[in-house]
């Protein structure tokens, strides 16, 4: 039997500098700072009824930022609802977040290459592995990533997505958040199979594990599977073992199925921002009172981001016709007339 | 010009469009090597490779899904599904992402992606074969469904789909692949995508149809011309979206309409036809719009496939109703 060791950089803080340099080391640092205020920001925000039902991505900012730091802005990024924090490094403003947040079909941003977060569980992993084929195809110098949890992997399009990839060798890489729940379902209740990332030898791929709280692993195993992939390897499944602090979404309570005691140690030493912060400090490179100033300008800049939000006009009922179809059809046309005959 | 049948057509098209688009590409099972199971890709792989024609592994979701990512890298993909029966897997692909991305990244994405497969019942197919499940995509917003009856129709409706910005599923009526042959234009024409076609033209009772059915419309509707009855047959050709003009003039001008179609009746696109010609042609209607379809039973096994299949006696017996004053 294969052993599947986790994958970990920060533990060796000799070696670390060596894989991650201490300014993409911070510059990671900081935006995980960032992704989790905007997130808090979020949390109130819905609460104050100004935003709709939000998934928070509390703990899991090592694995968002870290693996979005490995990729190339000509990479797919294919995220699912909890990404934002991936997407934000990839160049989605957190203004469209919001946005999204609010009812309005916004994730994207211009060129940025991803598509709208899936909504429906692993359906969105087939998309990955056409993507990384058409990349291939076209001689592009890109890869394509599924963002996805635990949870997806008991998914049929989890096996065919990874079946086609490793057919067809694929330039894709899978990355399973492995945050521990599915909603309220623990994940030894999605499979029997000790870890996920042993699925990959049934698909004739690489599989690794890693610590998805050491945000400079994470960035590291992406690198790699990247590197493989642009070298016709093929592709790679990643399972990153993180924890999801938060509810499931702020229409989740999370005192129904686990003890406030579980989370203890995933706020204190394991939480990935405090893990990254202490060898940052141990680096020299972050300061006792950095994290304030970091904490402050991300306060900052995420309520530039919800103002200018906020500021948005107002939708309107032609928007939800004319982006069904290149061209409106006939029907469309009358409905939206029946439609705004009715408002007036 | 050659006389071909719709076999002939399509994999004539797709040997031409291949040539002519190196973005084109086909994938499905046993597509490649062995040119389809009703041999549409004939010597397709022969000629541009399994790079471009692809065997894919057995899975219906992981076709189209990967071709939604195809479509969107770049690429223009024909996903083939090797019998609309088997097609169910691959509904989610088609409701929860192809038929969405474009209203959901407010037009930022599109998928030029085309999902051919065979459909229908008439030739004694094994079980689960032979359904004809179009209501459940013309029921999906942000599809486009068409369905071509002739040779003609076939390569020149397989031409707008392939060069349609949005996703199109391609129907082809399982029966018709051989049956008739007729002179088709080599090289590119398009049939429009949304327009309905007159087969027959008749001042007494319009009957709409698809597909195989139209075969069994024309038949009938002759037999009723040599008894001094003008039946306007409208063979439909695109699903969605419904050519509406074309069914509004129709029943307008005759006042009678029958509808024809073999999927089961409940929730099958007759009614919705019914409904739009009580928005758009009921004043002038001289008797109630009557339907004839399969029945709300699984499409069954052959043995019994004659008594389910609209026939000559059953949408003879109702057309001669619908003509009653």
């Amino acid at each position: 039997m294969q052993a599947w060791p986790i994958y970990r950089v920060m533990g060796d803080d000799a070696n670390a500098p060596n894989l991650v340099s201490d300014d993409l080391a911070l510059r990671i640092y900081k935006d995980m700072v960032l992704l989790r205020t905007f997130d808090e920001k979020a949390l109130n925000l819905q609460r104050q009824g100004r935003v709709g039902t939000f998934p928070p991505s509390l703990g899991q900012e090592a694995t968002e930022i870290g693996s979005a730091y490995a990729l190339s802005k000509k990479d797919w990024l294919v995220p699912s609802y909890r990404d934002h924090g991936a997407l934000y490094v990839h160049g989605v403003p957190f203004e469209n977040v919001i946005l999204f947040a609010m009812g309005r079909a916004a994730s994207l941003a211009g060129d940025v290459r991803a598509l709208p977060s899936s909504i429906p569980i692993a359906t969105h992993l087939p998309h990955a592995v056409g993507l990384a084929m058409a990349m291939q195809m076209q001689g592009e110098e890109s890869v394509a990533i599924a963002y996805f949890g635990d949870g997806a992997t008991s998914e049929g399009d989890f096996h065919e997505a990874l079946n086609f990839a490793g057919v067809f060798k694929a330039p894709a890489i899978f990355l399973c958040q492995n945050n521990g729940w599915a909603i309220s379902v623990p994940v030894s209740r999605q499979t029997a199979s000790p870890t996920l990332a042993q699925k990959a030898v049934a698909y004739g791929i690489h599989g690794v594990r890693v610590d998805g709280n050491d945000a400079l692993a994470v960035y590291q195993t992406v690198k790699q599977a990247r590197e493989r992939a642009l070298s016709k390897e093929g592709p790679t499944l990643i399972e990153s073992l993180t924890y999801r602090l938060g509810p499931h979404t702020t229409a989740d309570d999370p005192t129904r199925y686990r003890q406030a005691e579980d989370l203890v140690p995933w706020r204190g030493e394991h939480d990935p921002i405090v893990r990254l912060g202490v060898y940052l400090e141990k680096q020299g490179v972050l300061g006792p009172k950095d994290l304030d100033g970091m904490k402050k300008d991300a306060q900052e800049w995420v309520n530039q981001a919800v103002e200018a939000a906020e500021a948005m006009p107002k939708v309107k009922p032609i928007e939800m016709f004319e982006h069904v179809y290149a061209v409106m059809p006939p029907r469309l046309v009358q409905q939206l007339q029946d439609l705004e005959g009715g408002v007036q | 010009m050659a006389e071909q049948n719709m076999v002939q057509a399509l994999n004539t098209a797709l040997h031409e469009m291949f040539e002519g688009d190196a973005r084109i590409l086909l994938m499905g099972e046993d597509v490649g090597k062995n040119g389809g199971v009703f041999r549409v890709s004939e010597g397709l792989f022969d000629k541009f490779g399994g790079q471009r024609v692809i065997d894919t592994p057995l899975a219906e979701s992981g076709i189209i899904g990967t071709a939604i990512g195809l479509a969107v890298g770049g690429m223009r993909p024909i996903a083939e599904v090797q019998f609309m029966g088997f097609l169910y897997p691959g509904l989610d692909q088609l409701f929860s992402h192809a038929g969405r991305l474009r209203a959901r990244s407010v037009g930022q994405v599109s998928v030029p992606l085309l999902v051919r497969m065979p459909y229908g019942g008439g030739i004694r197919a094994p079980e689960q074969h032979a359904d004809s499940a179009e209501a459940y995509l013309t029921h999906t917003p942000g599809l486009k469904v068409v369905v071509p009856s002739t040779p003609y129709d076939a390569k020149g409706l397989l031409y707008s789909a392939i060069e349609d910005p949005d996703p199109v599923i391609f129907l082809e009526p399982i029966r018709m692949y051989r049956l008739g042959r007729m002179e088709v234009p080599e090289g590119r024409f398009t049939v429009p995508i949304g327009q309905a076609r007159v087969a027959k033209t008749g001042s007494d009772l319009t009957l709409i149809c698809w597909g195989a059915m139209t075969h069994l419309a024309m038949t009938v509707a002759e037999d009723f011309q040599k008894r001094g009855i003008e039946i306007e047959v409208l063979d439909l050709r695109t699903l969605a979206p419904l050519d509406r003009q074309a069914i509004a003039s129709s029943v307008a001008k005759t006042g009678r309409c029958v509808i024809l179609h073999e999927a089961p009746r409940t929730g099958g696109l007759a009614g919705e036809i019914t409904a739009l010609i009580m928005e758009v042609a009921f004043w002038y209607l001289k008797a109630p719009v009557a339907r004839v379809t399969g029945f709300d039973v699984p499409y069954p096994a052959y043995a019994w496939e004659d008594f389910y299949m609209p026939n000559p006696e059953r949408l003879s017996r109702v057309i001669t109703e619908t003509l009653k004053d």
